[in-house]
């Protein structure tokens, strides 16, 4: 540690004003402030300190998505190793597979979000925001794992340009950078996003898990096959075939986006959330809530023409990306409703959307995304309607007395 | 012929004071006609025909139209040359009056008409209008252009049909990008185009 402060104290001078560097005095702050605790502190009128800085809450958030991240990578090699008639590979060779199948999306993601945060910064002369941390790491768990980079790359770039800078960057956007990257890549490149081909990597990665595909294999995720299905009875298989259960659903060894499929690392990664106080757990409850109301609801009418409304209501909430989405997306406080009161209106009509879309919209097998995306855009409708009619109500009881 | 005043009413609307970039008008066929370059084009020649007919015949009445109806007058004008230019088209180009469908008829609901015989054609003499008129069309017919030549290049990878990205591309994982097709792309494709405007002339910039 030392040496690294000896080292930033003696390259500092190339990046102050009148130095070499000095047009990357930004991205030397960033990253003096991202190894050590700044040393400069507010001079003058009263401030609040709090340690739980934005840095802080931005690591709290990627700590609580390390248990879907480990699940995502062994998952996504347990998959593969199932699709290629192996299921009795080693937990590490699984693992280590799923690790360098993943690795180059998240370089991908990180690299291209920094990459422009960090020329934004310099160009607008600002300080580095750290907003893309969450982003960053987000991006490769909901983009199913077969994505060709470069269109990570430039689903990334757009959502950053697009849904955040313009805006004014961290704290300023109106949707979920994550998502809008996800959406970009839904509308952009749909045959890349849904079928048999996105889910499941069954080619090697680096050389590692050479094999070919078993006859029975089909990569479709429950959801996936929900939305072909035809007939009376709803029968979810997994990748060869074999009949799963909610009870998979929940522990998570099911095809689907590397981070979405087990709602047990959802659930860790929540706990911390809670625990830390990071995201609001009026949002996370109420999204919970809407969707069992609604999964309740077109469960009860349930109809073989729409074969999503076959499922109960808590295997709703186990497929497909809704908890996850539920826990990591609804609850950013940046683009989420502010109010209390106006949270769990929001949360709750994420949750209504999400399943709605889901059963009642063919074109769509999942609807979280697009119910948080459009949830997006009325919070802060849904907090001025709040926040108005507090200020109504106290008016009249001014006015009374 | 074209002094001061003339030249400014031709070559103004094309950037300092576009119809689409500064005054956002003609939005709504800007989103609807750009999937690709032909239509585009072909819809911007019928607006600058429109607007510079126009013009000119408002501009030639607009001592004997009584205010109180000049709007019902100018409506049927424009009503008139629309229908002009919706026959030849079916007659002469089938396949992209088609395409266009609606969008031609609705010129007549265009702001940029409705704004320019207000603003200009009621106060001038016939040839100011009628320049005025092809500097508007024109102005509306660039942005037009620009936004399609994006949306036809990315979206379908094609310029006025023609298959412009090399098969190679294809063969080494290129794919067309499907969201330049649907709506939303124009509006970001206008906006990336406000946002260049802006930023090369600085005196247009709101604080």
């Amino acid at each position: 540690m030392k040496a690294l402060r000896k080292y930033m104290d003696k390259i500092k001078p190339q990046f102050m004003p009148g130095g070499r560097l000095a047009k990357l005095q930004s991205v030397y702050d960033g990253m003096e402030t991202f190894l050590f605790t700044p040393n400069t502190t507010s001079q003058s009128g009263a401030h609040i300190h709090d340690g739980n800085d934005l840095k802080r809450t931005m690591i709290t958030v990627v700590v609580a998505l390390l248990p879907c991240l480990l699940f995502a990578m062994y998952n996504i090699g347990y998959q593969h190793y199932l699709a290629i008639g192996q299921a009795d590979a080693s937990f590490w060779s699984m693992f280590i597979f799923g690790l360098v199948a993943m690795l180059p999306c998240i370089v991908v993601s990180y690299a291209v979000g920094l990459g422009i945060e960090f020329v934004g910064a310099q160009i607008h002369h600002k300080e580095i925001q750290e907003g893309f941390l969450v982003s960053g790491i987000l991006i490769p768990l909901i983009v199913p794992i077969n994505t060709p980079l470069w269109m990570v790359a430039v689903a990334t770039a757009f959502a950053v340009i697009f849904a955040k800078e313009v805006f004014g960057g961290t704290g300023m956007n109106i949707f979920n950078v994550a998502l809008v990257t996800r959406a970009f890549l839904f509308f952009a490149y749909p045959s890349h996003m849904s079928g048999d081909k996105a889910f499941v990597k069954t080619d090697a990665a680096f050389g590692l898990g050479d094999g070919t595909v078993t006859d029975a294999f089909t990569g479709a995720t429950p959801l996936g096959q929900i939305a072909t299905h035809v007939g009376d009875t709803l029968q979810l298989n997994n990748v060869v075939g074999e009949p799963i259960s909610t009870c998979d659903a929940f522990t998570g060894l099911i095809a689907g986006s590397p981070g979405e499929t087990s709602m047990i690392a959802i659930l860790i990664g929540a706990a911390i959330l809670l625990l830390t106080g990071i995201a609001s757990w009026r949002i996370m409850c109420s999204v919970f809530v809407g969707g069992l109301a609604m999964g309740a609801l077109v469960h009860a009418f349930a109809t073989p023409t729409y074969a999503a409304s076959m499922l109960d209501p808590l295997s709703q909430l186990c497929y497909g990306g809704f908890a996850f989405a539920a826990v990591f997306m609804a609850t950013d406080p940046v683009t989420g409703a502010r109010t209390h009161i106006g949270q769990y209106v929001y949360g709750f009509l994420i949750g209504v959307f999400a399943i709605l879309i889901r059963v009642y919209n063919g074109g769509y097998p999942e609807g979280a995304m697009l119910a948080i995306l459009l949830m997006n855009a009325f919070a802060p409708l849904i907090d001025h309607c709040v926040v108005s009619f507090n200020i109504k109500r106290r008016a009249r009881r001014v006015a009374v007395k | 012929m074209l002094n001061k005043k003339n030249k400014e009413a031709l070559f103004n609307p094309l950037s300092k004071d576009n119809p689409v970039l500064v005054q956002i008008l003609g939005i709504c066929s800007t989103l609807a006609v750009t999937v690709s370059l032909e239509p585009a084009i072909v819809m911007g020649i019928s607006v600058i025909a429109v607007l510079a007919f126009s013009n000119v015949i408002i501009s030639l009445i607009r001592n004997t139209i009584p205010s109180t109806i000049r709007i019902i007058v100018q409506l049927v004008v424009v009503a008139a040359l629309v229908i002009i230019v919706q026959q030849i088209l079916i007659a002469y180009n089938y396949e992209v009056s088609k395409q266009l469908s609606v969008f031609i008829g609705l010129i007549i609901t265009n702001c940029i008409l409705m704004g320019r015989l207000e603003a200009f054609a009621l106060n001038n003499r016939p040839w100011p209008s009628f320049l005025d008129g092809i500097g508007n069309g024109l102005g509306y017919t660039i942005i037009l252009v620009i936004v399609a030549f994006f949306r036809e290049l990315l979206g379908s990878g094609t310029l006025l049909g023609y298959q412009v990205i090399p098969q190679w591309c294809y063969d080494h994982g290129y794919e067309n990008n499907g969201l330049m097709i649907l709506p939303p792309m124009a509006l970001i494709t206008v906006a990336c185009i406000i946002w260049v405007h802006r930023a090369r002339n600085t005196e247009l910039q709101e604080n």
